[in-house]
């Protein structure tokens, strides 16, 4: 083969960033860095308060003392020996009710949240994938969602479908994908031009398989971190729609509904003060851990987070 | 070489005369939608071959359409004008289709090593994918690694853990691995520190032609180029100004924009004069 004459010394020995030792095993796959994340002090005390949530939680039928529906006591008794935190307006107890009341709200609002992120990410990944009329159709259907403030879509759809805790749920499902479908549809279109994801195309891969295989492994630790700060304000609206009696139907404890009773007894503070407080902590631990979730992410992605949430 | 050997099974069985060029561009053009509502010819008339077992070098300076023109022979990008013929197969744009199994032989190594590879994903799964198309082609993870020059436990590890030249060289492993028979590399070496340039280049060459593929390697630099390609292609403002083998390009260039690039290169062969520069 004759080609021109080399013109340096072409074989200089490489000494390329001196071969790195094979030590490190990188990101997996699916891999979030929770722990580095949960490094800062705002995770770890959110963390440390969602622990002690979640085994309040688990084992609140061996720590409520009393049966949250038994109408027990004198009503309206404050906080004492035998009713830590008083009672309600009809003799029941109220730390009772609410250690109940968590066994329902944590599991139905990380339910939620875990529902309308697979949906909203999936509609968002299409439409960020497949563009053109697909992107339209969804992305307008968003927006018509993201028009309406949270609490008042979620009451209308909730006081349409009737009250009960499985229809509050589909309230908050339907207005809480939008945000997911947002982020998810521009991390996909950004990914969908980058080259790894193009040299698989010219492998041959179906768009479902660039999507699942290249892309979502990209674009999940994003949607995850939102999902967490999301918990907290699924709790809320939770709450919101009980508090509206759109919520779990009366006799079930629900910290909602707990406050609105406390509303017009306003000098039996403490009915509506713990439920408050639980509220109030719960949010809080969430919105900490997602806080410093986002902050491992680069901060381009952090700030298309940020932006939804805010 | 055993070209027929290395390609997808469904593309030998069509395979043309042998005479016929294995790649064959015929007045292909290519617009670009501006946001004024325009139209920009990034790629104008541009008729092109290239031979079995052959390097072909593209040069031109930076916008002039190099990448553009890659783009659509991989199917990257739709002609506005013109055809595109793969060993007998018309090359069609892409779309959200998957790529049509014949067109499978024309693979491509990019300009960017830092996102030319998953982040998320082990350097062994992204050869793997490559391997399934050319399951035949002799290759495993680790014999394509070590026909880069990187260690085996690569395979294991993540992007990140590579600089460019060696990320590179993964990308070149990986396009190797589907069997192409045209290997396109868009700058591939652009991004890489100077004295790795020619030696990546090279390697790229030697792969390229050592598993019977041909190449087409995109460059703005003509010095490297004189060193690997049996041809070179002179690109200007989206036009083929001049084609010829590569000592002729070099010895005796005959379109002023050639003349002006070689003008461009510093003399340091230690041969003297650079023609052209007078
Ligand atoms: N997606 C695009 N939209 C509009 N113009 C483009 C696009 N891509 C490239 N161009 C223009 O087309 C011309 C050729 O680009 P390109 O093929 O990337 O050149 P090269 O690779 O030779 O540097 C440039 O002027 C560039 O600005
Ligand atoms: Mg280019």
């Amino acid at each position: 083969m004759s080609i021109g004459t080399p013109k340096q010394p072409a074989n200089a020995p490489i000494t390329e960033a001196a071969r790195r030792d094979p030590v490190d095993p990188g990101l997996k796959r699916w891999q979030i860095r929770f722990p580095k994340a949960l490094r800062t002090p705002l995770g770890i005390v959110g963390a440390g308060i969602l622990v002690l949530w979640l085994i309040a939680a688990i084992f609140a039928p061996l720590l409520a003392p009393f049966d949250a529906l038994a109408q027990n006591f004198p009503r309206l008794s404050a906080p004492n020996g035998e009713n830590l935190l008083g009672t309600d307006t009809l003799g029941r107890d109220v730390l009772t009710r609410i250690l109940v009341a968590a066994r329902t709200t944590l599991p139905a609002a990380v339910f939620v949240v875990i529902c309308s992120a697979l949906l909203g990410s999936v509609l968002g990944a299409i439409a960020g994938y497949f563009g053109r009329a697909v992107d339209e159709i969804i992305m307008r259907i968003a927006d018509l969602v993201f028009a309406f403030p949270t609490i008042i879509l979620a009451m209308v759809i909730a006081a349409a479908l009737g009250p009960g805790l499985k229809n509050a749920i589909i309230a908050i499902l339907l207005v809480s994908w939008p945000s997911y479908a947002r982020v998810t549809r521009s991390l996909v279109m950004t990914a969908r031009g980058s080259e790894y994801v193009i040299a698989g195309r010219l492998l041959g891969f179906s768009a479902g398989r660039s999507l699942a295989r290249e892309i979502a492994p990209n674009v999940i630790s994003p949607v995850v971190v939102l999902a967490t700060l999301d918990v907290g304000s699924a709790i809320l609206t939770m709450a919101g729609l009980s508090f509206l009696s759109l919520g779990a139907v009366p006799p079930t404890p629900d910290w909602g509904a707990m406050i609105s009773e406390g509303v017009s007894q306003f000098a039996a503070w403490w009915i509506a003060f713990f439920p408050g407080l639980c509220i109030l902590t719960i949010v809080m631990a969430f919105n900490f851990i997602g806080d410093s979730l986002r902050d491992t992410l680069d901060p381009h992605t952090a700030q298309e987070v940020g932006e939804t949430t805010s | 070489m055993t070209s027929i050997d290395q390609a997808p099974a469904a593309a030998t069985a069509h395979s043309p005369a042998a005479g016929a060029p294995l790649l064959e561009l015929d007045s292909v053009a290519c617009e670009y939608k501006l946001d004024g509502g325009g139209r920009f010819r990034a790629v104008n008339g541009v008729s092109l071959q290239l031979g079995r077992s052959e390097v072909l070098g593209l040069v031109g300076e930076s916008g002039c359409g190099k990448s553009t023109l890659a783009k659509l022979i991989c199917g990257l990008e739709k002609p506005a004008d013109g055809t595109v013929t793969f060993d007998g197969h018309p090359v069609r744009a892409l779309g959200l289709k998957k790529r049509a199994k014949e067109l499978l032989g024309i693979q491509m190594v990019f300009q960017n090593p830092y996102a030319s590879l998953n982040p998320r994903r082990r350097i062994r799964d992204q050869l793997d994918d490559a391997l399934a198309l050319n399951p035949d082609g002799g290759w495993t993870v680790e014999s394509l690694l070590d026909a880069v020059d990187l260690p085996a436990d690569s395979a294991q590890r993540y992007s990140h853990s590579f600089s460019g030249g060696q990320r590179q060289r993964i990308a070149i492993a990986r396009a190797l691995a589907a069997g192409p028979k045209v290997l396109v590399g868009d700058e591939p070496i652009a991004s890489l520190d100077a004295f790795l340039q020619t030696r990546i280049a090279r390697m790229m060459r030697d792969l390229a032609i050592d598993s019977g593929a041909s190449m087409i390697f995109i460059s703005h630099d003509l010095s490297v180029v004189r060193d690997i390609a049996d041809r070179v292609a002179v690109m200007e403002a989206g036009r083929i100004v001049e084609v010829a083998p590569t000592d002729q390009i070099w010895n005796d260039p005959q379109h002023p924009y050639t003349k002006k690039l070689l003008a461009a290169i510093p003399k340091v062969d230690g041969k003297g004069i650079i023609p052209g520069s007078d």
